[in-house]
């Protein structure tokens, strides 16, 4: 507290000014934001507006290029407008996934469970693969003729190899094995952080392990579950290289990132601003939606009251 | 009392904790099957229809060697990422801390901020940016590379590092005060320490960020700063320049570099030593 009180001496203003500051929440501390926020208005958000004033400058008049995505005229009059879709369905199905599977795998490895770390290194393993690998894992092992439709072959569980890559559950898959990691390590983060005597202190009380589940870890999880599922989002929704190199861009899995990208390889900066800017708005109402729920859940502390 | 809760859950056994389980299992098992896959046909001479390559060779490492020129990419990877996770946790530590304990006008704003950069596109901005950094003449610097990274890599670990401070309790920092512990003292022995967990989880997630990161990085790089990334999807975009096992090998030099980033990264602290500490 000292020093707070130094600082504030120190920053100036008379003590009735102060006072009016500080009952607002303007206190000294708040000079801790400062560097992050200068750095993000001078990189970030003074790009991105110039980026949004490109995509006004159309052609034909201001919404030109707006229009051009919505009459299906990017990228050589291929579809743009099913690619909106095909990129949400892609990035809510692989997120949904992802999180639902590291949700129950992180509550139970929260505490000691044999063979954690080995578990938990080869569950990161993806991240350290990046696209390209994955990509081309999936190819040589799932693609038409990989191991997986060797075996299946071989033992004649199917007559002809089973179209696993070049289409939409290629691309989601892909997305699955390189966002279940993140997923999971968020997870656990959260997961530890809930002071273990909260459940004790109820199984004292008589809840069994699936009340435990839903009534103590469950909403303590919650505040991290929403992170851990936009953060999910947000990769899988941004991604185009594995749409490239395991699916087909061509149609089934051409995602809106890659018309972006197109564009701007083909210099048409208006078009692909505003591709990008469709992007945006899409994946902010998503996050807006999960956070809109989120405030009304309860944030707080995970650690127990007195011992 | 380790061995006591080991020894009853290993006879609990519920439909849940199967599937569970089962799932996990599967995923990994596929898994290593995959690395083992590519890892194969990097050393193949010639893809054939068998199980086993026909011909065992080096060809590809030498190739990826002389090709790439891996030592210069290897380099400044390892620079650009070091520092951006570095910077990143320096500036997000106290930003994290202010954004979860304080209330004050426009922290909705500051949080929006932080929270744009996860949320649009990364080539809405990546352009834009890349002019900017063109006209500071830091395009083709390490430099230039480690500010384009910071941009997405600095908002994430705040993000991430919020909800680790909320979980410590305030009261610990209140009694540090009241003993006499000046700010910084408070951030350096007792908030540091207590969101090592946190601290981890950030740098390794905006580690294996930086080292994926394609756009921005592809966009600023040249000739004199290209990162492992850049240059592996660049072939792999052009498939039919180079032989798929080429590309193979590249990607396994890229997995081991971001392995062995990672194995050093987890050494420091386990990512769920701080259950084992509340135990105690």
């Amino acid at each position: 507290m000292s020093a707070v009180v130094a600082n504030s001496r120190s920053a100036g203003g008379r003590g009735a000014v102060r006072r009016w500051a500080r009952a607002r929440g303007i206190t000294p501390v708040l000079w801790l934001v400062v560097p992050g926020v200068l750095f993000m208005l001078v990189f970030f958000v003074y790009p991105l507006f110039y980026g949004l004033g490109l995509s006004f400058q159309g052609k034909d008049g201001p919404l030109s290029a707006y229009q051009a995505f919505f009459d299906n005229r990017l990228v050589d009059n291929q579809g743009s407008r099913e690619s909106l879709l095909i990129t949400l369905q892609l990035a809510l199905l692989a997120s949904l996934i992802n999180v639902g599977a590291a949700l129950p795998i992180a509550y139970r490895m929260r505490g000691p469970v044999r063979g954690k770390r080995v578990i938990t290194a080869v569950v990161l393993i993806p991240m350290t693969l990046g696209t390209v690998f994955v990509a081309s894992a999936m190819n040589n092992f799932l693609g038409p003729a990989g191991w997986f439709n060797k075996a299946l072959l071989t033992v004649g569980l199917v007559d002809e190899p089973l179209a696993l890559t070049g289409n939409f559950l290629g691309v989601l898959l892909s997305l699955v094995i390189s966002g279940f990691p993140f997923a999971f390590l968020l997870m656990l983060g959260y997961a530890s952080g809930i002071d273990p005597s909260l459940e004790k202190a109820a199984a004292v009380l008589g809840a069994d392990a699936r009340a435990r589940f839903r009534l103590i870890a469950l909403p303590l999880l919650l505040p991290g579950l929403t992170i851990t599922f936009c953060l999910s989002f947000v990769l899988a929704f941004g991604v185009f290289p594995s749409a490239t190199l395991v699916g087909n861009d061509a149609g089934p899995t051409r995602v809106l990132s890659k018309i972006a990208y197109t564009e701007y390889t083909n210099a048409q900066y208006a078009t692909a601003s505003a591709t990008a800017v469709i992007m945006a708005v899409i994946q902010l109402m998503v996050i807006g939606l999960v956070f809109a729920l989120r405030s009304k859940l309860y944030r707080g502390s995970t650690a127990g009251g007195k011992g | 009392m380790t061995a006591e809760i080991t020894a009853r859950r290993r006879h609990a056994f519920t439909l849940t904790g199967a599937v569970t389980w089962t799932g996990l299992w599967t995923f990994i098992g596929g898994l290593l099957v995959a690395v083992l896959v590519v890892v194969l046909a990097s050393f193949t001479q010639q893809l054939s229809s068998g199980w086993l390559p026909a011909q065992v060779t080096t060809t590809w490492y030498s190739g990826a060697w002389s090709y790439f020129d891996l030592p210069s990419l290897l380099t400044t990877t390892l620079i650009v990422a070091v520092a951006v996770v570095a910077l990143s946790l320096l500036v997000a530590i106290p930003t994290a801390f202010a954004l979860s304990r304080l209330d004050f006008p426009g922290k909705r704003l500051v949080l929006v901020l932080f929270l744009v950069p996860q949320v649009i596109p990364t080539m809405s901005y990546a352009v834009p940016l890349a002019t900017l950094v063109y006209q500071l003449r830091l395009n083709d610097t390490i430099a230039g590379l480690v500010l384009v990274n910071l941009v997405p890599a600095l908002p994430f670990a705040v993000l991430v590092l919020i909800p680790f401070v909320d979980q410590i309790d305030p009261r610990v920092e209140d009694a540090a005060r009241v003993f006499g512990a000046g700010m910084r003292q408070v951030f350096l022995r007792v908030l540091t320490p207590l969101m090592v967990p946190g601290l981890l989880a950030a740098g390794v997630l905006v580690l294996v960020r930086v080292v994926g990161q394609f756009e921005l990085t592809f966009l600023v790089a040249g000739p004199n700063s290209q990162t492992i990334v850049v240059a592996l999807f660049g072939a792999s975009l052009q498939a039919g320049q180079l032989p798929s096992q080429q590309i193979d090998a590249m990607a396994v030099v890229y997995m081991l570099t971001t392995l062995v980033l990672l194995m050093i990264a987890l050494r420091f602290v386990d990512p769920t030593s701080v259950a084992a500490r509340n135990r105690r």
